[in-house]
């Protein structure tokens, strides 16, 4: 059995860019959007929509219904076990500085301390700097191997009696390295250390079982799951959630509110002030529905031929240093180009119509860990093909030929 | 061999020679004036050194750092621009180099200044290198008026 691309769900790929046939290989930043999604949002914002948990009107009620339809829609793809424990967010960034506000905050002081690894995109890490800022918490950093794989034990030497938190990506967006995160949370537990997931890359490549992984707090983002933008997720125990103070105040999130006093809506309302992404709610189902329609699993394994092709096809350039070989990773291929600068090569390749990373990745720990300041990214998705891989290929032999003449 | 004019525009030999033997590269001892440039998108540093001498004419001048070709190049290329000019006639060529880059009107400029220049015309055509062309020339306005850092954005 064998998976065609439905590039035709997704309108933009038919489109040119500097007369080249487009070959987008930046979906680590943002995946494209299928028709499937774009016509629900559509749909949704033409004939159902209002705002939610609020009027008593037909549409607030049409609206509040698709709203929680679509955290019902995530929590079975989460697999959480219950709906209430699905907060709907802006983003990943979002849902990680909730669990640093309103979870941490409160239960760390002076000296106690944060496991964090290498690998981190700045938005698991700039959340737990805040706590080092305003708290005065220490930072563990877990150390990356050459491969760009991560030993498990590390973490169980990271944690000590003053750790309060573990944070680790499911899957690194410059390495692809998809991290053990049932070891990892089985050795936090161990040691009565909840753990927190950055699941941006990882909701989108693997499949996620929130209750057998036994994290405490997973978060992920919409746009990256071929949804739109500004609206991402965080799944967290009910346990938890029911003990955590609000993040933001605002409508929405209250029982009651008077003069002297207010008192807090249950969770996830609590955490939702103000109007929520709603339409994108909406959207971010639609996109949910759409991947596990085409099965996720024969889209794993399609994105991970195209990488094999695409890595078997650099080996031609003895120039190229692939970053991130681990033995479990995605479709994510990083390289650092001998003597040429990523910005440059990202230039030139997209005259020829292919679209990639470069720079940072906001990930610069890692940069200074692999001593580089940027590298160059293809990233795969589940509509990239052969073809795509092909320009890539063609035009870092022009790359070549223009910038080390 | 680069089929596409603007490429060719953008990375032409003079470009390429200054980004792979960077004039006026290194460490400066007894620099009176140093500025710390930084471009967060891609993570580029530069650093930028000079020796005003009593006259205000900038004696010496160096620049240090890593980045891309165009960065490196413009950084170069400013060096030996700027050498011998006093701070006045620097901070001319600086605001027109600026101007240049984005496309816009530079001709108050002399014509061999504006000559040496059009080198890195070729960046407007790619607005999202403007910030390479620019860093090192920001880092040298914040030196001369007292040091400090640059960023790009």
């Amino acid at each position: 059995m064998s998976f065609i691309p439905p590039i035709g769900d997704f309108p933009i790929l038919s489109r040119e860019v500097n007369g080249r046939r487009l070959a987008y290989l930046d979906s680590a930043a943002s995946a494209q959007k299928p028709k499937a999604v774009l016509d629900a949002m559509t749909e949704f914002a033409t004939t159902e929509f209002a705002n939610v948990h609020r009027g008593v009107h037909t549409l607030a009620a049409a609206a509040t219904g698709r709203y929680e339809a679509a955290r019902a829609r995530v929590a079975r793809f989460l697999n959480a076990k219950h709906t209430d424990e699905i907060i709907f967010t802006r983003g990943g960034t979002e849902a990680l500085n909730l669990v640093s506000y309103s979870f941490l905050s409160p239960r760390i002081s002076a000296g106690d301390e944060i496991v964090v690894t290498k690998m981190e995109h700045h938005s698991n890490i700039v959340p737990w700097h805040f706590m080092r800022e305003r708290k005065r918490a220490v930072l563990r950093w877990v150390e990356v191997r050459d491969d760009g794989s991560m030993n498990p034990s590390a973490f169980q030497a990271a944690i000590t009696p003053k750790t309060k938190l573990v944070a680790v990506t499911h899957m690194s967006n410059v390495l692809g390295t998809v991290n053990p995160l049932k070891e990892i949370v089985a050795h936090a537990h161990a040691k009565n250390v909840p753990v927190v997931v950055d699941g941006c890359q990882g909701a989108v490549h693997e499949k996620v079982d929130v209750q057998d992984l036994d994290a405490d707090f997973y978060a992920f983002t919409g746009h990256k799951l071929y949804g739109p933008t500004g609206i991402g997720a965080l799944y967290g125990k009910r346990a938890h959630l029911k003990g955590m103070r609000p993040f933001n105040g605002g409508g929405e999130m209250i029982q009651e509110v008077t003069e002297a006093r207010i008192t807090y809506a249950d969770p996830p309302h609590r955490f939702e002030a103000g109007t929520p992404p709603i339409i994108e709610a909406v959207g971010l189902a639609a996109a949910i529905d759409y991947v596990e329609g085409l099965g996720r699993a024969i889209v794993k394994e399609h994105e991970l031929a195209i990488y094999a092709y695409a890595r078997e096809a650099l080996r031609q350039f003895n120039w190229l240093r692939v970053i991130g070989e681990a033995p479990s990773k995605g479709a994510i291929l990083s390289f650092h180009a001998e003597g040429m600068h990523a910005h440059d090569l990202a230039t030139i390749l997209d005259r020829e119509g292919v679209a990639v990373r470069a720079g940072h990745h906001c990930a610069q720990v890692l940069m200074e860990r692999f001593d580089v300041a940027s590298t160059t990214r293809a990233s795969f998705a589940l509509y990239s093909t052969r073809e795509d891989v092909d320009c890539l290929i063609a035009g870092l032999d022009k790359a070549r030929k223009i910038l080390a003449a | 061999m680069i089929a596409d004019d603007s490429l060719r525009e953008l990375y032409q030999e003079v470009i390429l020679d200054h980004s792979r033997h960077p004039r006026h590269f290194g460490p400066l001892e007894h620099a009176t004036h140093n500025g710390e440039g930084h471009n967060p998108l891609c993570g580029d540093r530069i650093n930028v050194h000079l020796v005003l001498d009593g006259a205000g004419k900038i004696a010496d001048i160096k620049f240090e750092g890593r980045g891309c070709a165009i960065s490196q190049a413009s950084a170069s290329l400013m060096t030996e621009m700027l050498a011998g000019r006093t701070v006045g006639e620097a901070e001319r060529l600086m605001d027109g180099f600026l101007r240049l880059v984005k496309g816009e009107d530079a001709s108050d400029l002399s014509e061999d200044d504006r000559e040496r220049l059009d080198v890195m015309a070729g960046v407007s055509a790619f607005p999202m290198r403007v910030k390479c062309a620019t860093l090192a020339w920001h880092t040298m306005k914040s030196a001369l008026q007292g040091g400090g850092s640059a960023k790009t954005e």
